[in-house]
């Protein structure tokens, strides 16, 4: 909430009264968007803890245990529960550390895109007339650009490091953050309280900060979501081709090319990784469909 | 009208010369061109008699717009790789894109616009469910890893389809499923939530009264109107699906337009990675534009836009 020298107008509009209450008071009654969340923070759990939940090295190399099967084959054990790559490293480690490469680039991404894209759609909803012109342009050329291409392309060029794939998904994926900024924004644009902070004196950034951002927030949130599932999945594309993360680190789309020559006989080596990043970003899509579902005032479809 | 085509042909131009300038970057940053062209033997004589000759000494903005005058007559240049023009390269490979391209977008076509209009009229049945459930998982699956999947089922297992080539229509069946569903969840949703919103509307709801069977309005008078959106979007999922076609072409090993990048991006053959990117985005681009003026006719509220 503000303080006390904000205009009266703020403090008695009922928009303010917090978008996030409403959320709070529908969640428990989407089932999908409590498997979402329940999902996706067990992952992150995951993330998190992967140095103690790992039972071994993910680097660690072993000629001697190359290619062992998982646990329900009859040649597998459980000193490798999911098996081991051809590299005779265990599964199930790199499996657990390859969720927190998935989950950085993705969140951080998403937070990178989010930065550009709400800054651009705020400010051509807010502005309208030739800054829209401009950023709507900017929007299409974005648009028009073929994003596996081109992330490819520049990943290939700068080499592939972790920080330099997160930094190219950011500066590519604003593009649906720019839409949604920019309608939510145009819509407030005339709210009784943002013109009475306009009256009063306010100024632009305090407008566009403390007025507009909050209430575009929650919209903001779930397009946030939805791209940090996308950036996941790209980053996986990418390292599956060649172009992104570089061995020897874990990511899942690397650990599906490095499976595919095997995947013939044992399809096990592809169909691990690539049932756990399905998931994961099944997940956090139910989460944004579900956060987006209680969000809109009247609910799924109305 | 016109003045609305006009409006949005010049808007297409200004992005088309953007993209060509993002592309001819492209190339810039991919290294010394001279040295590239002349290869690893080259002395330093001979990179600097090429420098002179490709006219690489020259001021960037000089070369941009001979780079430019060539490009708008489909010249760009050679391959360092294949030394054979890239627009040869090019158009061997695009029928093979296409193809793949309006293939999936028919699959596409054909699953998301009769489910999306059975979970339209029978809402929250189990039909509505099973959609829903196509579109979250559609959305969720890495297509290269539902790809390799296919490969393993159909080609390894079953043996019904071939694992790669494009030898005969069979090669295209795998490819175009694992592009086409990647296309259905969005245009499910739309056929969708538009089926919803035009079945209450008044008109129908006139039809309705006047005592016209169901069938006669939902197909006659629901569905003309719903699935308008749904084709402009399908033009921008075919644009979408030229570009994702880097993915499934590489799993596949199809030798089409985005095989041609892939290849050429892992062995740093940036003349033909910038042709590719600008021919992709030149498609997406007529794509777009073409679903413009499609909507645009259709709906006259859209061309005050």
């Amino acid at each position: 909430m503000p303080d006390s020298t904000t205009p009266l107008a703020t403090r008695t509009s009922p928009r303010l009264r917090s978008p996030f209450a409403s959320l709070s008071a529908r969640l428990p009654r989407h089932r999908t968007l409590l498997l979402g969340i329940t999902i996706t923070g067990l992952l992150v759990l995951i993330a998190l803890l992967a140095p103690w939940l790992a039972p071994h090295d993910p680097y660690a190399q072993s000629t001697a245990n190359r290619m062992i099967p998982p646990v329900w084959h009859a040649a597998g054990s459980w000193e490798h529960m999911l098996g081991t790559d051809r590299l005779g490293r265990d599964y199930l480690s790199r499996l657990l550390y390859g969720a927190r490469i998935s989950l950085f680039i993705g969140l951080l991404a998403a937070f990178i895109s989010g930065l550009i894209g709400t800054t651009l759609g705020v400010l051509a909803g807010y502005f309208g007339g030739r800054v829209d012109a401009v950023v709507s342009y900017i929007l299409t050329t974005r648009l028009a650009l073929p994003v596996v291409l081109v992330a490819l392309a520049l990943a290939s060029l700068t080499g592939g490091s972790l920080i330099m794939v997160t930094l190219l998904l950011g500066l590519l994926l604003w593009d649906r953050f720019t839409v949604v900024a920019r309608s939510a924004t145009v819509q407030l644009r005339d709210a009784e309280y943002v013109q009475a902070a306009q009256a009063l004196g306010a100024s632009l950034p305090y407008i566009l900060l403390r007025e507009i951002l909050p209430n575009i927030a929650p919209a903001l949130i779930v397009v946030a979501t939805l791209e940090v599932a996308n950036a996941i999945l790209l980053e996986a594309t990418l390292s599956f081709l060649g172009m992104g993360i570089q061995p020897p680190l874990p990511s899942w789309g690397l650990m599906i090319a490095e499976g595919k020559a095997y995947m013939f006989f044992q399809p096990w080596v592809i169909a691990i990784p690539g049932a756990a990043l399905f998931m994961l970003v099944l997940a956090i899509n139910l989460l944004g469909d579900g956060l987006r579902d209680i969000s809109a005032p009247g609910g799924r479809d109305e | 009208m016109w003045a609305f085509i006009l409006k949005r042909l010049l808007v297409a131009l200004g992005v088309a010369l953007t993209i060509s300038v993002l592309s001819f970057s492209l190339l810039q940053i991919s290294g010394d061109l001279a040295i590239a062209i002349g290869g690893p033997e080259a002395t330093a004589e001979q990179v600097e008699q090429i420098r002179q000759e490709f006219g690489l000494d020259r001021p960037l903005i000089q070369q941009f717009g001979a780079w430019l005058w060539n490009a708008a007559q489909f010249d760009f240049g050679r391959s360092y790789y294949y030394q054979s023009s890239v627009m040869e390269l090019v158009a061997e490979r695009l029928p093979v894109t296409l193809t793949l391209g309006f293939l999936s977008l028919a699959i596409a076509i054909c699953v998301s616009i009769p489910l999306g209009v059975a979970a339209a009229l029978k809402r929250g049945s189990w039909i509505d469910r099973v959609a829903m459930a196509i579109a979250v998982t559609g959305q969720a699956m890495p297509n290269f890893w539902f790809g390799l999947t296919l490969i393993i089922v159909f080609a390894v297992n079953l043996q019904w389809f071939p694992a790669a080539g494009s030898e005969s229509w069979k090669g295209y069946v795998l490819p175009a499923i694992a592009l086409g569903y990647y296309a259905t969840p969005a245009m499910m949703r739309l056929t969708r939530s538009g089926m919803l919103e035009v079945l209450q509307s008044d008109y129908i709801r006139t039809a309705r009264a006047k005592g016209l069977s169901t069938t006669s309005v939902v197909f006659k008078h629901a569905l003309r109107n719903a699935v308008i959106p749904v084709v402009a979007l399908a033009a921008v999922e075919l644009g979408f699906m030229l570009g994702g076609s880097v993915v499934i072409e590489t799993v596949f090993s199809l030798r089409g337009l985005g095989h041609l990048a892939w290849s050429a991006i892992s062995r740093n053959d940036y003349p033909v990675v910038q042709a590719v990117v600008l021919i992709i985005a030149l498609f997406y681009i007529v794509l777009t534009l073409l679903a413009d003026i499609l909507n645009a006719a259709l709906d006259p509220r859209l061309r005050t836009r």
